[in-house]
C-alpha cells in the first residue's frame, strides 16, 4: 500500500498561514484596544433570523438546523418558523427591558417573507447583517461561481431594498464559503464577515483576485444557544453559567490585554422557547451589571477597533 | 488486516512490581498540550476526509487556528503559573509556521514529540519509505530548530500502520502515545531494541470531553480531579501515570480557562505528586522499572 506522491509534499510548508486569507498574528501581542467610554468587554449579542425550505437540499451538508425527515418535514419546518413568530418577540422583549441594541443575521428570504420583521428591527435600531438568501442556499467550494455571485446579489439587493439599511456585515449560511465568498461580498460592499472564528478580535481579511480588504468579526460559534444547548445539550442553568465565565475571563484579561468582545450569538427557535427565555433575562441581568461593559452592534464594535 | 498486532503482552493490573516515582512520588503527571496545524486543502488521503464540509472548511479550520492565535497564551500562562512544563504534542510543519509558538515553549524548556507533520496528514495507506520520511522529518526538523532529539510519538491524528511501533523502536523513540491499553507505562513488543507505552489519555483529553461527552467547563474540571484521586489513590500500592492532553483550541476559551486552572491547582498542590514531562518519565521508567517489569510480565505470561 502506498499513498499519492503529492500527499508526502507541502507545498504551502512556510511562515505564518497556508492560505492568503489572512496573516498569522498572535492575540496577545498586539497593541491594546480602548473601548468607548473606558468600556472593557463590548456585548455584541446578534440574532439569527433563518428560513429553511422545506425542500431544502442535503447537498453539499445540510445548514444545522435544516429538515431531518422525509420531505414533507413539516415537523422541523414549524418549529423554526416558531422562531420567526413567537421566539423572536420574546428575545426582543428581553432585549428591550435591559435597553440592547443587537445585530441580526437575517436571510433575505425572511425579509421578503415577513415584511414585519424588517420593520420591527429599523423601529428598534438594530443592526441587520445579510445571512445569504436562505439556509438551503448555501456557499461552498467547488459551488457554481454565477450561482454564488448571484446569491450574494439576491441576499444584499434584497435586505438592503426592504430595509434600507446600507448592510455592512455578511454570515454566510451556515457559516460556510467558497474559495472566492470573500470577492463577492466585498465586491458587493460588505466590510466584515462573521464566518471565521481563529480570533477573540477582528482581523484583516484579503479578498481573492484583488477584490480588497475586509475584516473577520469574532462572532462565537461557542457561547451560542445552539453549541451550547443544542449541540452540547447542558441545561439552561449552564448556558448563563458559560456566559459569564465568560465575561469574567474577558474582563480579567482586559486589564493587562485591552478592550475585549463577549460576543453571544442567539437562535429564536432555540432561547425564544417558553421555558428558556427567562434564562437570557437572567444572563443579561448579570451582565448588564457587570462593570466597563458596552453594548454594540458588529459596525459599532468594528467602527471603534479600527478607528485604534 | 490482523485480529491483533500483538504490541503487548497481557498483564494483570494486580500484584505489579512496585513503581515509586522520584521524591517517593505516587503519581508521575505529566500535561500534553497539542500544538498543531491543520492545512486548509490538504491533499486527500484514501481512508479520512480532512474536513466534514467541502474546502475550505473556513469555520472549522478558522476554530482550529484559534488555538494558536488566542488560546495556546492562556494556556500556556496558567502552565506557567503552576510550573508545569509541557510535552508539545506537535504538528511538526508547526516549526515553519508559526516559530514564536516553538520559540516560547523551548524558552521554557517544555519538551517536544511528533504529532505528525500536519494534523490534517494521515498515516494511512503509508508504505514504509513513506512512513519512515515523516519520522525521519519529524527528527530532523524539531532537532534543527530547537536542539532537542525527539523521543516521543503520537501519530498524527491518531493514524497508524502496521508497522510504526516497529519503526519508532528502529529510529529510538522512548516512547510511543498511541496505546491506551494501561495506566502505567509498560514495554512494547518491537523486532528490535526497546519502546514502552506511555500513558496519554483519551477520556480526560479536552477535545473527548468537551467535543465527544460534550460536558460542561466544570465537568470538564471535576472528571480530572476524579481521575486523579483514583491513579492517586492506586499510586500508593505502585505508581501510576496521569496525563492531561490539550489542545488550545478546546481548553483556551475564556470561558473554559477557568476549570483547567483549577484542575491544574488541584493536582500540583497534593505531596506524592512527580511533575514531569513524558521523556523523563521515560527515562526514569528505563533506568528504574523496565526490567523489572518485564521481567514480571514474561514470568506472568500465560499464569
Amino acid at each position: 500500500m502506498t499513498v499519492a506522491k503529492e500527499y508526502m509534499e507541502y507545498p504551502m510548508r512556510r511562515y505564518g498561514m497556508d492560505q492568503d486569507f489572512y496573516e498569522w498574528s498572535i492575540l496577545f501581542n498586539r497593541k491594546k484596544v480602548q473601548w468607548p467610554n473606558g468600556a472593557r468587554v463590548a456585548l455584541w449579542i446578534t440574532t439569527d433570523l433563518e428560513f429553511f425550505p422545506l425542500d431544502q437540499p442535503a447537498k453539499p451538508f445540510k445548514a444545522p438546523g435544516g429538515m431531518v425527515t422525509s420531505y414533507p418535514d413539516l415537523r422541523h419546518f414549524t418549529t423554526r418558523d416558531y422562531g420567526n413568530r413567537v421566539g423572536i418577540q420574546r428575545i426582543w422583549r428581553v432585549l428591550d427591558k435591559h435597553r440592547i441594541k443587537s445585530s441580526v443575521a437575517m436571510n433575505s428570504m425572511v425579509a421578503e417573507r415577513y415584511p414585519y420583521l424588517v420593520n420591527a428591527i429599523n423601529a428598534r435600531g438594530d443592526e441587520i447583517i445579510a445571512m445569504g438568501v436562505d439556509q438551503g442556499k448555501l456557499h461552498y467550494g467547488g459551488m457554481d461561481d454565477a450561482l454564488e455571485l448571484a446569491q450574494v446579489t439576491e441576499s444584499l439587493t434584497t435586505l438592503r431594498k426592504l430595509s434600507g439599511q446600507p448592510i455592512k456585515g455578511w454570515m454566510s449560511p451556515a457559516k460556510s464559503e467558497s474559495w472566492n465568498t470573500l470577492k463577492y461580498v466585498k465586491n458587493a460592499g460588505i466590510e466584515y464577515v462573521c464566518d471565521w472564528v481563529a480570533d477573540d478580535m477582528p482581523f484583516e481579511l484579503t479578498a481573492p483576485d484583488g477584490a480588497g480588504k475586509l475584516w473577520a468579526m469574532p462572532h462565537s460559534s461557542e457561547i451560542s444557544d445552539r453549541k451550547i444547548i443544542i449541540d452540547n445539550k447542558h441545561s439552561e442553568d449552564e448556558f448563563v453559567e458559560q456566559i459569564q465565565d465568560q465575561f469574567t475571563g474577558l474582563y480579567k484579561e482586559s486589564e493587562k490585554h485591552g478592550g475585549r468582545i463577549l460576543s453571544l450569538s442567539l437562535t429564536p427557535y432555540i432561547m425564544g422557547l417558553h421555558y428558556r427565555i427567562k434564562y437570557l433575562d437572567i444572563a443579561l441581568r448579570w451582565l448588564m451589571k457587570q462593570p466597563h461593559v458596552w453594548v454594540a452592534n458588529g459596525t459599532q464594535i468594528l467602527d471603534a477597533f479600527k478607528k485604534q | 488486516m490482523k485480529p491483533d498486532l500483538n504490541l503487548y503482552d497481557y498483564w494483570p493490573y494486580e500484584n505489579r512490581p512496585k513503581i515509586t516515582w522520584p521524591g517517593g512520588a505516587r503519581v508521575a503527571f505529566w500535561v500534553a498540550p497539542n500544538i498543531e496545524f491543520y492545512e486548509i486543502n490538504p491533499p486527500i488521503n484514501p481512508k479520512r476526509t480532512p474536513w466534514p464540509r467541502p474546502h475550505p472548511d473556513v469555520n472549522l479550520y478558522s476554530n482550529r487556528d484559534y488555538g494558536n492565535r488566542v488560546g495556546h497564551w492562556r494556556m500556556m500562562e496558567v502552565m506557567d503559573k503552576y510550573d508545569v512544563r509541557g510535552s508539545i504534542s506537535l504538528s511538526v510543519a508547526l516549526l515553519d509556521h508559526h516559530p514564536e509558538i516553538i520559540k516560547a515553549c523551548a524558552d521554557r524548556n517544555w519538551e517536544f514529540f511528533s504529532h505528525g507533520i500536519y494534523n490534517t496528514r494521515y498515516s494511512y495507506d503509508m508504505d514504509e519509505a513513506q512512513e519512515r520520511a515523516i519520522m525521519e522529518d519529524s527528527i530532523n526538523s524539531v532537532k534543527k530548530a530547537t536542539g532537542q532529539r525527539i523521543a516521543g510519538w503520537l501519530a498524527p491524528a491518531l493514524t497508524h500502520t502496521e508497522r510504526t511501533m516497529d519503526l519508532l523502536a528502529e529510529y529510538e523513540f522512548l516512547y510511543t502515545c498511541d496505546l491506551f491499553q494501561d495506566d502505567q507505562p509498560q514495554p512494547v513488543k518491537v523486532n528490535k531494541g526497546r519502546l514502552i507505552s506511555m500513558p496519554y489519555s483519551l477520556e480526560i483529553n479536552d477535545i473527548i470531553v468537551y467535543n465527544s461527552y460534550l460536558a460542561t467547563p466544570r465537568r470538564y474540571g471535576q472528571m480530572i480531579k476524579d481521575q486523579f484521586d483514583q491513579l492517586y489513590e492506586e499510586g500508593k500500592d505502585t505508581g501510576t501515570v496521569m496525563c492531561i492532553p490539550l489542545h488550545a483550541y478546546a481548553v483556551g476559551h475564556p470561558h473554559r480557562m477557568a476549570a483547567f486552572e483549577e484542575a491544574l491547582d488541584y493536582i500540583t498542590t497534593k505531596p506524592g505528586v512527580w511533575v514531569a514531562t513524558a521523556r523523563e518519565i521515560a527515562e526514569y521508567y528505563y533506568k528504574n522499572c523496565y526490567d523489572t517489569c518485564a521481567a514480571d510480565i514474561a514470568a506472568r505470561k500465560g499464569a
